[in-house]
C-alpha cells in the first residue's frame, strides 16, 4: 500500500469511530425523544422502529392535561424551576461575596478556607440526608419548597465559590486600582468596575447550581411528602409505581425536564470545563 | 488537594495589595480595612457551618442513639445506644453485600469512565474540525442528561419486553449468539431484577454519561501540548501508544489526577440512576450504601441510627479513599 493510500485509510478510520462515538452517545437521548412521540403500537414492540411514522402528541398531551401523581407535570416542571432559581440566586449572592474574599484580599484563615472548601465538597449528601430531614422538620420547612432550596444553596456553595473565585482572579487588578485611585468607593469599584466584568463567570457558576438543584433527587425525595410539592425528579419515580409502565408517558416527561438542561449546557459548555478542571488545577 | 501551590502562587501575585491601601483615607463604609474579607466571607461560611458541618456531626451522634418513629416526631428524646448500630449493620449482609457493591462497582465505572474518555479525547484531537465539533456535541447531550433521565433512558433500553437491547442481540445469528451467551433467544430477557445485571446495566449507563466530561477536559489538555513535541516523536519513530505513556500522560498528569478525585467521588455514591434502575429501594442484594442508607432511615419502619451509621461508614471510605490519592499526587511531585 502507498503511504498515501495509507494515510487516507487511517483518516476514513479515524472518522468512522468518531461516528460510531457521536451514535453511542445520542442515540439513547434520541431515543428518549422519539418514544416519546410514538404512538403505543409503536412503543411496545419487539420491533425496532427508528422513527416514529405514528407521529403522536398524545403522550405530551397527557402528561400536561392528565398528569402525574394527581397534577398536571407543568406543577413539577414549576417546582423545580422554583427550588433551582431559588438555589442561584441566593448562592449567586453567596458565592460572589466569599469568591471576591478569596480571590482580592489576603488575610489570616484564607488558606484554611480554600482547605475547608474542598474537605466539605468530598462530603457525600447521603451523610447529611438524616441530620438535615431531622432539621427542616424541627425547623417547619418540611414539604416546603424553600427547605428544598436552603438545603440546595449548601449542597452548591461549595464548587460554587470554588469555581467563581478562579473567574474573579482573572479580572485584573489594576482596573479596581485605577478605580480606587479616582476616588471611587468600595462598594462602587466592585458594583461598577469588577461585577460586569465577573458577570460571565457568575453566569456559568449559576448554570451549574441550576442544573445540580434541577436534578437533585434524594433530598426532594425525603422532604417533600405531598405530591403538590414534587419536582421532577421525583415525580418521574411515579411511573414506576403502577403496573404496565406507560413509557410514552415516561419519555415525554423526562424530555421535557432534559430540554432546560440541554440548552444551559450548550450554553456554558465551554466554560464549564475550565471552570471544573482548570479551576482546580490552577487555582 | 491541590491548593498548597494554589496559596503559594497566590501569594507570590498579591504583594501588592496593601499599597492602593495605604494611600488612601479610610472609605465612608466604615469597616476597617482588614475586616473586609471576614464580612464579605460571613454568609458563606454561615451556610456551610450550618448545612453541612454542623449535619455531619450530627451524622456522627445520630449513629449511636435509636430514632425511630417516636422520635422523629419528638415525642420521646433520641436515645444512646452505643456501638449498636454498628453491631447490627455488620451482622447484616446486606451491608456487606451493599460495601462490596459500592466498592466493585466504583473501581469497574472510574476505570472504564477514564478509559473510555481518554481514549475520545486523544480521538476528538485527531479529527478535523468539523468531525471533532460534530462528536463534541453529541457526546455534550449524553452528558447533559439529568441522572434520573439517564437512569429511566437505559431502563428503556434494557426493557424486557420491547428494549432494544434484547431486539438487537436477537439479531445475531443463532450460532454466534449460543457461542457467546449459550442462548439464541433474548426475548423477554429481564436485566434489572438481579443484582449482577442491574450492575451491568447501571455501568453502562455512568460510563454514558460520564466519559464525556474526561473526553472534553482532555481534550482541553492536549490543546495546551507543543505540537513540537509530538512531531519529534513521530521522527524519533515513536508508536501511538508510547507516544501517549511518555509524552501525553506525564503531560496532563494533573488533569487525570483531577478527573480521577472526582470520577471517584461521584461514583461511590451513585445514587439516582440506581434509584431508578431498580425503580425505587426494590432489590436487597443490589443495594449500594447510599441507597442502603436511605432504605434504612426512610422506608418503614424508620431506623435513622443505623441509616446514619451507614453512611458515616460511606462517609469514612470516601475521605480515606481521597486522602490517599491525594497524599499519593502531594509525594509524587507538588502539582
Amino acid at each position: 500500500m502507498s503511504p498515501l493510500a495509507r494515510k487516507r485509510l487511517g483518516k476514513v478510520a479515524l472518522n468512522t469511530t468518531g461516528l460510531l462515538v457521536f451514535l453511542f452517545a445520542i442515540f439513547p437521548v434520541y431515543w428518549m425523544a422519539s418514544t416519546a412521540f410514538k404512538a403505543n403500537d409503536q412503543i411496545f414492540t419487539t420491533e425496532f422502529i427508528p422513527f416514529p411514522t405514528h407521529f403522536t402528541f398524545e403522550h405530551l398531551d397527557r402528561v400536561l392535561s392528565e398528569g402525574v401523581a394527581g397534577h398536571s407535570i407543568w406543577l413539577y416542571m414549576r417546582n423545580s424551576a422554583i427550588v433551582a432559581l431559588g438555589t442561584v440566586l441566593i448562592g449567586a449572592v453567596f458565592s460572589l461575596l466569599a469568591a471576591t474574599a478569596v480571590a482580592r484580599f489576603r488575610f489570616k484563615g484564607r488558606n484554611s478556607f480554600l482547605i475547608l472548601l474542598l474537605i466539605v465538597q468530598m462530603i457525600p449528601a447521603e451523610a447529611l440526608l438524616i441530620p438535615l430531614f431531622l432539621s427542616v422538620k424541627r425547623l417547619g420547612l418540611y414539604d416546603q419548597l424553600l427547605g428544598l432550596i436552603v438545603v440546595n444553596v449548601g449542597l452548591t456553595l461549595p464548587f460554587g465559590i470554588w469555581m467563581l473565585r478562579t473567574f474573579v482572579a482573572a479580572v485584573p487588578k489594576s482596573l479596581e486600582e485605577a478605580a480606587w485611585i479616582d476616588g471611587a468607593g468600595r462598594f462602587t469599584t466592585f458594583w461598577k468596575v469588577l461585577f460586569p466584568l465577573v458577570a460571565p463567570g457568575l453566569v456559568a457558576t449559576s448554570i451549574f447550581s441550576f442544573i445540580t438543584a434541577w436534578n437533585e433527587l434524594i433530598f426532594a425525595l425525603v422532604l417533600m411528602s405531598d405530591s403538590s410539592g414534587y419536582t421532577m425528579p421525583v415525580a418521574l419515580q411515579y411511573f414506576f409505581g403502577q403496573k404496565g409502565t406507560d413509557w410514552g408517558a415516561i419519555m415525554a416527561s423526562s424530555t421535557m425536564m432534559t430540554i432546560p438542561v440541554v440548552v444551559f449546557f450548550l450554553l456554558v459548555q465551554r466554560r464549564m470545563v475550565s471552570g471544573l478542571v482548570a479551576g482546580a488545577v490552577k487555582g | 488537594m491541590t491548593n498548597t501551590s494554589t496559596i503559594a502562587r497566590g501569594g507570590g501575585r498579591s504583594s501588592t495589595p496593601r499599597r492602593p491601601n495605604s494611600h488612601r483615607p479610610a472609605k465612608a463604609s466604615g469597616l476597617p480595612n482588614w475586616s473586609v474579607p471576614y464580612v464579605l466571607l460571613i454568609p458563606g461560611l454561615l451556610v456551610i457551618a450550618a448545612l453541612l458541618l454542623y449535619p455531619l456531626i450530627q451524622v456522627g451522634i445520630i449513629a449511636f442513639q435509636k430514632v425511630g418513629l417516636v422520635q422523629i416526631s419528638g415525642r420521646k428524646p433520641a436515645t444512646w445506644v452505643g456501638w449498636e448500630n454498628f453491631t447490627k449493620i455488620f451482622d447484616n449482609e446486606i451491608f456487606w453485600s451493599a460495601l462490596r457493591n459500592t466498592v466493585v462497582f466504583a473501581v469497574l465505572a472510574v476505570t472504564l469512565t477514564l478509559v473510555v474518555g481518554t481514549a475520545v479525547g486523544v480521538l476528538l484531537n485527531k479529527l478535523g474540525k468539523k468531525m471533532s465539533t460534530l462528536v463534541v456535541v453529541g457526546i455534550m447531550f449524553a452528558w447533559a442528561v439529568p441522572p434520573v433521565a439517564q437512569g429511566i433512558i437505559w431502563k428503556w433500553l434494557f426493557d424486557a419486553e420491547a428494549g432494544v437491547i434484547n431486539w438487537a442481540l436477537n439479531l445475531l445469528p443463532d450460532w454466534l449468539s449460543n457461542l457467546l451467551f449459550g442462548r439464541a433467544d433474548w426475548t423477554g430477557e429481564p436485566w434489572l431484577n438481579e443484582a449482577w445485571s442491574i450492575y451491568m446495566v447501571l455501568i453502562i449507563c455512568v460510563v454514558w454519561a460520564s466519559f464525556p466530561f474526561v473526553a472534553v477536559s482532555v481534550l482541553a489538555g492536549l490543546k495546551g501540548v507543543p505540537a513540537e513535541l509530538y512531531e519529534a516523536a513521530r521522527v524519533d519513530g515513536s508508536g501511538a501508544w508510547r507516544t501517549f505513556r511518555q509524552i501525553t500522560f506525564p503531560l496532563l498528569k494533573p488533569v487525570f489526577a483531577v478527573l480521577t478525585v472526582l470520577s471517584i467521588i461521584w461514583d461511590f455514591k451513585v445514587f439516582s440512576q440506581l434509584y431508578v434502575l431498580m425503580g425505587g429501594p426494590a432489590v436487597r442484594e443490589a443495594f449500594n450504601l447510599s441507597i442502603y442508607s436511605y432504605a434504612e432511615a426512610f422506608r418503614p419502619p424508620p431506623k435513622m441510627g443505623s441509616g446514619a451509621a451507614i453512611a458515616l461508614v460511606l462517609t469514612v471510605i470516601l475521605l480515606i479513599v481521597t486522602a490517599v490519592y491525594v497524599r499519593q499526587l502531594v509525594k509524587q511531585e507538588e502539582m
